[in-house]
């Protein structure tokens, strides 16, 4: 790895450390007159449940033409940049209200850096996926984040009521990085299947999602 | 040696068990007991066997008088407990001692496609004079297997049930006695297939017309899930068991108003237990059983090898009670029952089995029993001289469809035959003839192409919604959200547009809002058929529970109606029907003495008019807990009137609406041949909170929703509302056919 890029892992992590909050902005959908029901610097609880179907805590609510709106948060945090001035007030679509500082766990941290730095590879339909026979092979015979994947290649089989349909592989040469899905299991539309590295780059996430795991509290 | 030690652990055990059930009017008393067979105990083999035999039979002595004591302060609530403890005996024990063999089917133990249900084909013998006779006979009950923790409880799950019918079936093919033994808390509200309520209402519908005795015996009565193995012939129940349309627990929870997740106070338990009336005094009393068989002081337990001994006794002579009630006896043996009646059945022997007719006279009177079940808790609210001329009426209507469909039927088919035989022979003959001068005018006058569209628009715009009501909550100027709309992105609706314009329906999503009951009464039939029977039957509070009253006439005047059902005359496109509508507004749309009536005769003047019978729930709680068992009663009542209509040949379709749950759903509703859903309904056994709190187990928000039911094939199919009139049109046409219903 080179200088430059110890220099950037550095940069990363520092940022992280000086800011592990994701911020949400809460903004009215539409006109209505505000009435807030959190105060500044409350802690709120985000939506929870197995299917999402707990709300969380109540933020404010909104009136237009006498049908009042409740909005929860989405996510925990702590509230911030919250307008006061507003309260009561009759509010234009848009308007931001509040923001919702969310502190990022390890693994929402490490998926972040993962987002930024590799290449997602989404189901494009809702199926059972299995890596390409010659992929396969390579990655057991040299382990996952050591196989190269090259364009034009088979990548994996999308398999559904026993139609099977061949992926090849279309972009930059790159590192079988990370797997998320499992064999013969039926993975939804949009889910991530593969993460895939730049060869270039390969040891420069590795050291960054290291020195993440190892030093985030 | 050995024979003491066991009497001291069996002393051990009612003491244990004493304490368990009634400890706290002992106090002290039951401590020092303790400590003396304690202090027995540990001299067990320094004292001679003589002394340990003494103070064992003086700690017996005391014991049952502590018990008896105890027997007589008991109050319903420690029925139940009784009931649940685990050393109440089972209907495995029951098996071991009462009958003489047995075969367990289909599972033993875990090993058991439901191990709450337990079926088993069993022999009992019975000695007449010098002879035993061993008859054969099926038994089917729950299983709650002292503590054993997969057994649930004696709770079945619905393919548990479906078990139960599977082997009622068996029996039937057989020909044999079942015996089922009612030993549940409930059924396991879960609604994978066959789902709960309709499996429930399956085997209530099969054990309305199953031609083999069958005899029920209730331990633990928990509301539906007792029903689904207890249509019998004769119930009976032990002295210290309790039936009951829902546990003491379950109805605090609602009487309480509780939050989930909080306990009722143990005052307002007891207050529930006691006002549900669910011993077996009580249920004797109301009429939901037949016969008490009395147990030991406390209950019996698995050790009570006498109880064993007459249960034997009360189960022969229970089977003979059913079998000799139809059969066509000897000369000889029909006088001594005449005169002796059919309690002395000892020393006679009876077979068990029965003729074809003695058969049909079985199911009658099955019918017949529960036809006249909990009829005196409702009140006709008409003047004696109304109700004369109200039946005169009804008899008048009956002569005549008698008159045209039965004396006159054949006749007047066989004209139709014979007319349409020559009007087909005289069609050749006129073809033949006619053949050259048809040719010849199409070769003048091309034939035209007939336009039907527009009569088929004609007939569209018949079945479309009446129009001409307005929903009083048309009449608020405010816009409303429509809760999908997070996920479908649906604008805010105006309701004055919804209520009207838009029949309650998002116009984006599509998502049903509730209207009420008066829309589908003014929108969906033809206009001024809808005409009302039976209004003036009025519910009670059969059982003096307390406050129902007040609640009682708040529904009264919020409604301006006497019960929670509306029976009514309509039609639909000429098409006239029989219609029962349970409606929420009152009491929630619970069913209870007066609903089940009122449904009821409504089945039989659909049955009698030989009309297609149209059940719509605009919405229904359940049973109402505050008639108790008369409200369980209701389910197979209502699902025996419904069999009857079946078999006569009706049409009878269901139709859900909003929320429809429990009882209902699983007897009269569940066993119906169709069952459609309107959109965004919901249909189920028990709601999300009993589901949580019976199986500790979360379930999804759309866990009851009709699509979701359609899934699980509960329903045969989702109507949208602006449709229902064109669909039920199409119903009754398709599925009723030519001659509507009648086969």
């Amino acid at each position: 790895m080179t200088s430059k890029q110890q220099m950037k892992i550095e940069d990363i992590i520092a940022e992280y450390k000086r800011n592990p909050y994701q911020v949400f902005t809460i903004s009215t959908p539409h006109t209505g007159i505000v009435s807030l029901k959190v105060t500044k610097g409350q802690k709120v609880q985000g939506t929870t449940g197995k299917w999402l179907e707990r709300k969380g805590t109540l933020l404010y609510t909104l009136v237009r033409q006498g049908n009042e709106k409740r909005f929860y948060a989405p996510i925990d945090g702590e509230i911030t940049d919250l307008d006061e001035s507003l309260d009561g007030q009759f509010v234009e679509a848009k308007t931001p209200l509040m923001s919702i500082k969310h502190k990022l766990s390890k693994e929402e941290a490490i998926n972040k850096v993962l987002e930024k730095f590799l290449e997602i590879y989404n189901a494009p339909e809702t199926a059972k996926y299995y890596l390409a026979p010659e992929l396969y092979q390579k990655i057991e015979q040299k382990g996952l984040k050591k196989a190269l994947i090259n364009p034009g290649e088979e990548l994996l089989i999308m398999s559904r009521m026993k139609r099977d349909v061949v992926l090849n592989y279309e972009g930059r040469p790159g590192i079988i990085y990370v797997i998320y899905f499992k064999p013969n299991t039926t993975v939804n539309q949009g889910d991530p299947l593969l993460g895939i590295c730049p060869p270039e780059q390969l040891e420069f996430i590795s050291h960054l999602v290291k020195r993440i795991y190892l030093e985030w509290e | 040696m050995i024979e003491l030690e066991k009497q001291l652990l069996f002393l051990e055990k009612r003491l244990i068990y004493l304490n368990d059930i009634k400890g706290e009017i002992f106090g002290e008393r039951l401590n020092t007991l303790q400590n003396w067979l304690a202090k027995l105990k540990e001299q067990l083999y320094t004292l001679s066997a003589k002394d340990v035999q003494k103070n064992i039979n003086k700690i017996s002595a005391q014991i049952s008088l502590y018990e008896k004591e105890a027997e007589k302060k008991l109050t319903p609530l420690d029925y139940v407990r009784i009931v649940r403890h685990p050393f109440r005996i089972s209907l495995k024990d029951i098996l071991e001692n009462v009958y003489d063999d047995y075969v367990e089917l289909a599972g033993a133990d875990e090993c058991n496609i439901d191990p709450a249900v337990v079926a088993a084909r069993a022999t009992i013998n019975r000695k007449v004079g010098h002879r035993i006779y061993t008859y054969q006979v099926m038994v089917i009950g729950h299983e709650k297997g002292h503590g054993e923790e997969f057994r649930n409880g004696g709770s079945a799950k619905p393919w548990g049930n479906a078990k139960a019918l599977q082997f009622m079936k068996v029996a039937e093919t057989e020909g044999i006695p079942i015996h089922s033994y009612i030993f549940t808390p409930g059924a396991f509200p879960i609604e994978d297939y066959p789902g709960a309520a309709q499996q429930i209402a399956r085997n209530l519908y099969a054990m309305a017309g199953i031609r083999v005795p069958i005899i029920a015996f209730i331990s633990e009565g928990g509301s539906g899930g007792a029903e689904a193995i207890g249509l019998a012939d004769l119930r009976l129940m032990f002295s210290h068991g309790y039936y009951s349309v829902i546990s003491p627990e379950g109805a605090a929870a609602i009487e309480g108003k509780l939050k989930e997740g909080k306990k009722a106070s143990p005052e307002l338990i007891r207050f529930c237990a006691e006002q549900l009336k669910i011993t077996a005094k009580d249920n004797l009393q109301l009429g939901t059983i037949d016969r008490i068989i009395q147990e030991p002081p406390l209950g019996a337990k698995r050790e009570d090898y006498d109880f064993f001994n007459r249960l034997k006794r009360e189960v022969i002579k229970a089977t003979d009670e059913v079998i000799l009630s139809v059969k066509s006896l000897g000369t000889l043996r029909a006088y001594h029952y005449k005169k002796n009646g059919y309690k002395d059945t000892d020393n006679i022997y009876v077979r068990w089995q029965l003729d074809e007719k003695e058969i049909q006279r079985l199911i009658q009177k099955r019918r017949q029993k529960y036809r006249n079940m909990g009829t005196n808790f409702y009140v006709d609210l008409r003047s004696p001289l109304h109700r004369k001329v109200s039946n005169l009426k009804d008899k008048f209507l009956y002569a005549k469809t008698y008159i045209c469909y039965d004396l006159l039927r054949r006749p007047r088919r066989r004209i139709q035959q014979f007319s349409e035989e020559i009007k087909a022979e005289l069609l050749v003959i006129f073809n033949h003839l006619l053949s050259p001068l048809v040719k010849l005018r199409n070769k003048i006058l091309p034939p035209k192409l007939s336009y039907l569209v527009s009569e088929e628009l004609q007939e569209m715009e018949k079945v479309c919604l009446r129009g001409g009501y307005v929903s009083p909550r048309a009449k608020v100027d405010k816009t409303i959200s429509c809760p999908n709309a997070e996920r479908y992105g649906c604008y805010d609706i105006w309701i004055p547009d919804l209520y009207s314009e838009f029949c309650g329906i998002c116009p984006n999503c599509g998502h049903h809002f509730p209207l009420e009951y008066q829309w589908y009464i003014h929108c969906l039939f033809d206009k001024n058929s809808v005409k009302e029977f039976n209004a003036e039957i009025a519910s009670i509070n059969p059982l003096n529970y307390k406050g129902f009253d007040e609640k009682l006439e708040e529904a009264r005047q919020k409604t301006g109606r006497h019960s929670a059902i509306i029976t009514f005359d309509a039609k639909i496109l000429g098409i006239e029907l029989i219609v029962a509508m349970l409606y929420s507004d009152f009491r929630g749309g619970t069913v209870g003495a007066a609903e089940g009536e009122k449904f009821v005769l409504a089945c039989e003047r659909a049955k009698r008019l030989r009309r297609p019978l149209l059940a719509y729930v605009h919405g229904t709680a359940g049973i109402r807990i505050q008639e108790g068992t008369i409200g369980v009663i209701q389910m197979p009542k209502c699902t025996v009137a419904v069999r009857e209509y079946l078999e006569a040949g009706g049409l009878y379709i269901v139709v859900y609406d909003n929320n429809s749950y429990a009882g209902p759903v699983a007897s009269f509703l569940g066993c119906a041949p169709y069952q459609f859903a309107i959109r965004s309904s919901k249909i189920g056994f028990a709601g999300p909170r009993v589901i949580r709190e019976t199986t500790g187990e979360d379930i999804p928000p759309d866990y009851h929703s009709a699509r979701n039911a359609l899934r699980r094939g509960h329903i045969q199919g989702i109507w949208d509302r602006r449709d229902f009139r064109k669909n039920l049109y199409m119903a009754l046409r398709t599925m009723g056919g030519k001659n509507l219903y009648y086969r």
